[in-house]
């Protein structure tokens, strides 16, 4: 698969996540109007969920990245200050390499190195970059990154993981609208009354619950899956930037030696970075389970694909 | 009567297909031009930070005068080479003469640590990857474009309206040719 074809199905499965997102809200807003919005005449609660959906995707399509970069407490650079400015100019060199606009730069007080780009498109993307990182990575390593991060800009990673970024907080709020509603209108009026038997009423009642209560767990399981598998192609696109994968396995090689967690990167935003900012050891565990539950494939193999690609020209 | 018809259906799929090729011939050259353009945006780049190079480091580097002259010369023949065989000779003359430079700063402990000159060298460093990473665009969209121009059926579009096909850039020194050195030592 290349970069081309990455960016059409990008397009098509912000879609369908997007989509996916407003039908949850539709649906916990509609069992709300079952239960308890017998005595109106319009399905108010549907209503309202449906636009809180919509508004909630446009509003993090739009702006969605100035809310992660300002959840990581991310500040512009400052060029005064020489690492800084050394940044700059890499991801200024990447751009051309790229041949895309130039992204806006921002750094994160924090010593664990990290990354991550976001924003909406080429032309409104942003890439953040941790204190850590800039001290721990000689300049073509920092290339390397940066490249990275270039990749998932220009193959539309960014909008892709924005709107889930989006999705997780918009369901874990819906879902939690749904249980304590649950919660407060025990033995509503609905039961027993209308619509088929009791039992029936009960067992409809108990799927929504179960499904508005899972939700946020499933949207956290569906944003790693999603992200793990366009690692590899942004390592590997990141790699024809430069045209150094050595530099890129080297930097993640010195990432993941540091196992301290990212604090100033929360769960929520996990899928957007370089490497889990978890920083525990599950990248580098491999399995089925361990492998579900992560963001990113474990360093171990993204090192070794890269070093293949750097054997195979020489 | 039906026949007519299919016959313009052939016909408007063709001019559509037409369309279509040219259009993306048009953009993909304009694409190539551009990448030219944003080498010559890096060069000048380069032109503007010598100077200052030079007026740094010229206090302290009194004994490499030589040296710092022939940085200068190579400055004022690159930016007024004509034509681009003749300007990428005298662009390798210049990028030889800052790697003496820069070989010589090394060698001065007191210009090492020197602010200004690590300012600069970051700044030269990094334009002298701008050039490489422009002329490795220039070469990627070129080469896209002369694949789209050459393979069938495209290629009847471009004979028709005579696109030319784009010129790589080369490495015009012999010594840039050279295999590079392999470092194993990575784990």
């Amino acid at each position: 698969m290349n970069i081309y074809e990455q960016k059409s199905r990008n397009a098509r499965d912000t879609w369908i996540i997007a989509g996916l997102l407003i039908l949850f809200f539709l649906f916990i807003g509609a069992g709300f109007d079952y239960f308890y919005g017998a005595g109106m005449s319009v399905p108010v609660f549907s209503i309202a969920a449906l636009s809180a959906g919509l508004i909630s995707s446009f509003a993090g399509y739009m702006s969605g990245d100035k809310m992660v970069l300002y959840s990581c407490r991310a500040m512009p650079l400052d060029l005064n200050d020489p690492k800084q400015r050394q940044w700059q100019n890499v991801v200024e060199e990447m751009s051309i390499a790229g041949g895309m606009p130039l992204p806006k730069t921002y750094i994160i007080d924090d010593p664990d190195p990290n990354a991550f780009a976001t924003g909406r498109d080429p032309s409104h993307s942003s890439i953040a970059v941790t204190r850590g990182l800039l001290g721990a990575l000689n300049r073509e390593e920092q290339q390397a990154v940066a490249a990275h991060e270039m990749s998932h800009i220009k193959n539309y990673d960014i909008r892709l993981m924005l709107i889930i970024a989006v999705l997780i907080g918009a369901i874990a709020l819906a879902s939690d609208w749904a249980a304590r509603g649950f919660m407060r209108g025990r033995g509503g009026r609905r039961r027993g009354s209308g619509k088929g038997s009791g039992g029936a009423v009960l067992i409809i009642m108990a799927i929504w619950l179960v499904t508005a209560i899972l939700a946020p767990f499933l949207s956290r399981i569906m944003a790693m899956f999603v992200s793990r598998k366009r690692e590899y192609l942004a390592d590997a696109s990141g790699a024809e930037l430069t045209r150094n994968p050595l530099a890129l396995a080297s930097a993640l090689d010195k990432i993941s030696s540091r196992v301290d967690p990212t604090r100033s990167i929360n769960q929520g935003n996990a899928h957007l970075c370089i490497c889990d900012p978890k920083g525990s050891a599950v990248g580098f565990r491999e399995g089925s389970f361990s492998d579900l539950f992560a963001t990113h494939p474990p360093i171990r193999k993204r090192v070794e694909i890269l070093k293949s690609m750097a054997y195979a020209h020489l | 009567m039906s026949v007519l018809w299919i016959a313009l259906g052939v016909i408007a799929v063709l001019i559509l297909w037409l369309i279509a090729v040219y259009n993306g011939l048009v953009s993909l050259k304009n694409q190539v031009m551009n990448g030219w353009k944003q080498i010559d945006v890096q060069l000048k780049r380069r032109y503007d930070l010598i100077p200052n190079l030079v007026e740094t480091v010229k206090g302290i580097m009194k004994f490499e005068q030589d040296t710092l002259t022939k940085v200068i010369e190579a400055r004022n023949k690159a930016m007024s080479a004509q034509g681009v065989a003749d300007k990428a000779v005298k662009e390798n003359a210049l990028t030889g003469t800052l790697r003496q430079l820069f070989a010589l700063v090394e060698s001065y402990p007191n210009l090492k640590s020197n602010e200004n000159v690590a300012k600069l060298q970051e700044e030269l460093v990094s334009t002298e990857n701008r050039i490489g990473f422009a002329r490795q665009f220039y070469n990627d969209i070129a080469t896209k474009f002369n694949i789209s121009r050459e393979v069938f059926p495209s290629n009847l579009v471009a004979g028709i309206f005579g696109f030319k096909a784009a010129e790589l850039f080369e490495i015009q020194d012999a010594s840039e040719r050279a295999a590079p050195k392999v470092d194993l030592s990575l784990k």
